[in-house]
């Protein structure tokens, strides 16, 4: 297991090399100058810009500004931010907890939600239930989260005026009101994250269910006078999740692209939002970093999917 | 209005004819920004009564307001003024920092870490214009206890000065040099006369750093000083807490220089979202007290307004939407360079052309259908619109005439209804940034075009393009390789001097400048670039006024730029909120008085 790992960590290596070289080089090719801003008044003099263009070493050709970038990274060095006049990593670690959070709850709701309905769906196939939890989930993935964080803001905070509808990542309250706050101004963003990937997932955790529930193994394990409970948590759910987790771990990419706009919407202080101010100010080392970030993440969940695999199926062995 | 007018105004001033607002409004109607029109008026020694007095600051103790919130859809990504990249960031350095003096919205300057303003009157400005000495508040103290001093107002030249600081600041402090003559004067001379002193030291680019904190990171070392992220001023406020583009945060500041003041506890300042949902937050939910640079079309600014827990604020300010003809061509290589000087473009140098598209620019319907409040039509190049009737300040409509203007040129509508005269045809490429009213504003000039046999063809392009300084890029706004183009310009500095130089020859954007150059249009006016000259020398600010109202003039008698309308600055208030506000400074330049109506 610790060789597998290892080896596993070591071919991430070479992958990582080549996202960033891909994203060095299209963000390098790309339009636009961090120093816009500067270079549009008129009461700085073009040297100051042409002064922090050599600063950040902007003038240097892609090969030798993408070398001096990987070998800072190796060393540790993040790198600066234009905008800011901060380090990056600074930057990251003051946003990635706030992302991981509400990326976090929403997708234990989603599983909260997709599991258990997903999978009485499935035991009762066509019932009531299945029908009512199938529309709801069709509506639940059609929509957008965008829209949905909209309509939930004009509900839930303008018509109603129950939630906060701006985030705040430091709230001055102590004790159980700073918990109380956190988890109010939380619930809209979580519930729209985590209701549109709990819609999909209850139509796979259903198929997938639904797949197994009929083999031969589940209706011995029911002769065999298991009860019904065990049956279906036991025998059939665990082999059912196997694709489900693959379907989990590959979709965490999107998650995180799909709460960029969330957080938006709702003023997440997250990596998400980072990255968009990032990209609108042009701040080359910040969008870097981020996306960079965004890569190590895929390449860590996808690692863990095939950890699982092992764990739910004993017959998948890692060599 | 020549020199003679504006004299006998000031006089009518000092007899008590007028009053200070409706000569102020005079000047404005004539191009001329308030601060200049303010200026005008300390110079010759009218009394300024009630000057800053005119808002009411009610709260007789320091603190006890509670919370006072900020929702900036751009959060502060730095808090050191001196590297304020934009609005954003001096928003959030001026909660902590302040300059010695700022302006307020009459155009009036207030007094901050300054004891007085200095004058002639005073002996503050020297009588050759290349002097002022201030004199600095005495028993202030930075937020850590230590004094501010004349030291630290040298530093903070010395500190802006130096080019490897990067400062962008650097323009008001590198032309002048500052001495101390006691612990609470400085003295700043100019390299030459200066009529308008009061730019170092002053409002939003003028605000002063701790020496004691910085003096160790000048240079290229500026960057590694922690206090640019923990600021430490003088002002209202003490920092609690800073998350680039996201927060900032900071509490009262119990020894305050000034007394009764601030009346909040403690300020937040949000970033990040949009505008549309931060008007929201102010007009609706009242879940935040101020929003700033509310963008958003006036219909949804009026819906939004109608639940009353908050309002609209519109503040005249310098931003300038505008068109702009090429004078040179964009088609032809001359020499290897587009658009270069010694081209001339086919049709747009005829003057009757130009003449005929200021006729065929509906201002009247794109404040209507497009602006509504945010945006008022003008006909002025410099500054403000015309809330006070100019003589000169009709914008007439009227595409028949433009038509026969052109047929009497010799402009004559050939087969395809588009006009000819020796072969050169009237078709252009119009282009801007893609933005949704610039987009409606470019149907409604086509619409007119067409009509009197124009072709225009429409282009957009991407913002991050556009405004960009990519010497590699065609499409920037500053090669202007395109018959026509509109955008935004801003007139940064209270005076017009910097911003009216971008008709001035020597500014013609080229290719040996990079494009940098600020001259856009590539206007070449001789007049023109002669009374900027002189303009430059000259002391008397009455002169100088007059100097800059023919210049304005002369750019509208010669079309050389085809102003739509003015922007004003627009933000969303809670309605117990009371603040002054400025278009000249920061709104938050006077965060000291903000308070709460109970």
């Amino acid at each position: 297991m610790g060789k597998y790992l290892l080896r596993r960590l070591l071919i991430a290596i070479p992958s990582l090399i080549g996202i960033s070289i891909v994203l060095f080089t299209v963000l390098a090719l790309a339009p636009g100058d961090p120093f816009e801003e500067l270079a549009t008044n008129p009461n700085v003099p073009p040297e100051v810009r042409e002064n922090l263009r050599k600063q950040f070493g902007l003038d240097d050709p892609i090969p030798v500004r993408y070398t001096r970038w990987v070998t800072s990274m190796a060393k540790g060095d993040w790198g600066f931010s234009f905008a800011s006049r901060v380090d990056v990593d600074k930057l990251i670690k003051g946003r990635l907890p706030t992302t991981l959070i509400i990326i976090g709850s929403s997708q234990l709701l989603a599983l909260l939600i997709a599991i258990p309905i997903g999978v009485i769906a499935a035991t009762r196939p066509y019932s009531i239930f299945d029908q009512v939890a199938n529309t709801f989930a069709f509506i639940g993935f059609s929509l957008p989260t965008f829209f949905t964080g909209i309509l939930f803001i004009l509900f839930f905070s303008i018509y109603l005026d129950w939630l906060p509808f701006v985030y705040r990542a430091d709230i001055a309250e102590t004790g159980w009101r700073f918990y109380w706050e956190h988890l109010k101004q939380s619930i809209m963003p979580v519930a729209v994250l985590g209701l549109f990937q709990g819609a999909s997932w209850t139509r796979y955790v259903r198929s997938a269910v639904l797949d197994v529930i009929r083999l031969d193994y589940v209706t011995t394990a029911r002769s065999k006078g298991l009860s019904e409970k065990v049956v279906v948590i036991k025998h059939a759910l665990r082999n059912a999740l196997i694709p489900v987790v693959t379907l989990v771990a590959l979709q965490m990419p999107t998650i995180f692209g799909g709460a960029i706009v969330t957080e938006q919407i709702f003023r997440v202080p997250g990596i998400g939002s980072l990255l968009i101010s990032a990209i609108l100010a042009n701040d080359t080392p910040v969008i870097m970093a981020v996306t960079f970030v965004f890569a190590c993440l895929v390449i860590f969940f996808n690692l863990l999917a095939d950890v699982l695999y092992g764990w739910l199926d004993p017959r998948i062995a890692y060599r | 209005m020549n020199e003679q007018d504006i004299r006998g105004l000031v006089e009518d001033v000092r007899e008590g004819r007028i009053s200070r607002r409706q000569f102020i409004h005079t000047l404005i109607g004539f191009g001329l920004s308030v601060p200049m029109a303010g200026t005008i008026l300390m110079h010759a020694g009218v009394a300024n009564a009630q000057a800053y007095g005119s808002f009411p600051y009610k709260p007789t103790k320091r603190g006890g307001g509670g919370v006072v919130k900020l929702l900036m859809w751009q959060g502060p990504t730095l808090l050191n003024p001196h590297f304020a990249t934009g609005t954003k960031d001096q928003y959030g350095s001026r909660m902590f920092y302040e300059p010695l003096a700022a302006w307020d919205g009459d155009g009036n300057l207030v007094p901050c870490l300054a004891a007085e303003i200095p004058s002639l009157q005073n002996g503050g400005v020297g009588k050759d214009g290349k002097t002022v000495t201030w004199k600095l508040k005495k028993g202030v103290t930075w937020h850590d206890g230590k004094p501010f001093t004349a030291d630290d107002v040298v530093f903070n030249h010395a500190y802006a000065k130096d080019p490897a600081t990067a400062c962008t600041t650097i323009g008001s402090y590198q032309d002048n040099t500052v001495e101390k003559i006691d612990s609470h004067t400085v003295k700043v001379t100019f390299n030459k006369p200066t009529p308008f002193w009061a730019d170092p030291f002053v409002g939003t680019r003028g605000c002063l750093i701790p020496k004691h904190l910085f003096e160790g990171f000048m240079g290229a070392k500026s960057r590694d000083a922690p206090a640019n992220l923990k600021p430490v001023g003088t002002g209202p406020y003490l920092f609690v807490d800073f998350r680039p583009g996201d927060l900032v945060s900071g509490k009262i500041n119990p020894n305050f220089h000034e007394s009764n003041r601030p009346f909040f506890d403690a300020f937040e300042m949000k970033g990040g979202g949009d505008a549309v949902s931060a008007a929201r937050a102010v007009l609706q939910t009242g879940e935040f007290d101020y929003a700033w640079n509310m963008q958003v079309e006036d219909d949804i600014l009026k819906k939004l307004e109608a639940g009353g827990k908050g309002k609209i604020n519109i503040v005249p300010g310098g931003g300038l939407e505008m068109v702009q003809l090429n004078y040179t061509d964009p088609w032809n290589e001359v020499e290897g360079e587009r658009a270069s000087l010694k081209s001339k473009h086919p049709s747009l140098t005829d003057p009757a052309v130009r003449e005929a598209f200021t006729l065929l620019i509906d201002r009247a319907s794109i404040q209507e259908h497009i602006y509504g409040r945010t945006g008022i039509a003008t006909r002025n190049f410099v500054n403000q619109p015309t809330r006070f009737a100019s003589k000169d300040n009709k914008f007439a409509f009227d595409p028949d005439k433009a038509s026969a203007i052109l047929e009497a040129a010799g402009w004559k509508k050939g087969s395809d209804g588009i006009r000819a005269k020796d072969g050169k045809k009237l078709k252009y490429v119009f282009q801007t940034s893609i933005n949704a009213p610039r987009q409606k504003a470019q149907q409604i000039i086509k619409q007119a075009c067409t009509k009197a046999g124009i072709d225009l063809e429409l282009k957009q392009v991407v913002a991050s393009v556009f405004f960009s300084s990519d010497v590699a890029n065609v499409d920037t706004y500053t090669k202007f390789f395109c018959d026509i183009q509109m955008y935004q310009t801003t007139q940064t500095q209270p005076d017009p001097e910097i911003f009216i130089n971008q008709f001035c020859s020597w500014e013609a954007s080229t290719k040996e400048n990079k494009w940098q150059g600020r001259n856009i249009t590539r206007y070449i006016n001789a007049d023109f670039d002669k009374v900027y000259r002189a303009s430059q020398v000259e002391l008397d600010p009455v002169k100088r006024s007059a100097m800059f109202v023919e210049m304005n003039e002369n750019l509208i008698k010669n079309r050389a730029i085809y102003p739509l309308v003015n922007r004003p600055a627009v933000h969303a208030i809670s309605s117990k909120l009371r603040l002054p506000l400025t278009g000249w400074d920061n709104d938050v330049a006077f965060i000291k008085d903000w308070f709460r109506e109970a």
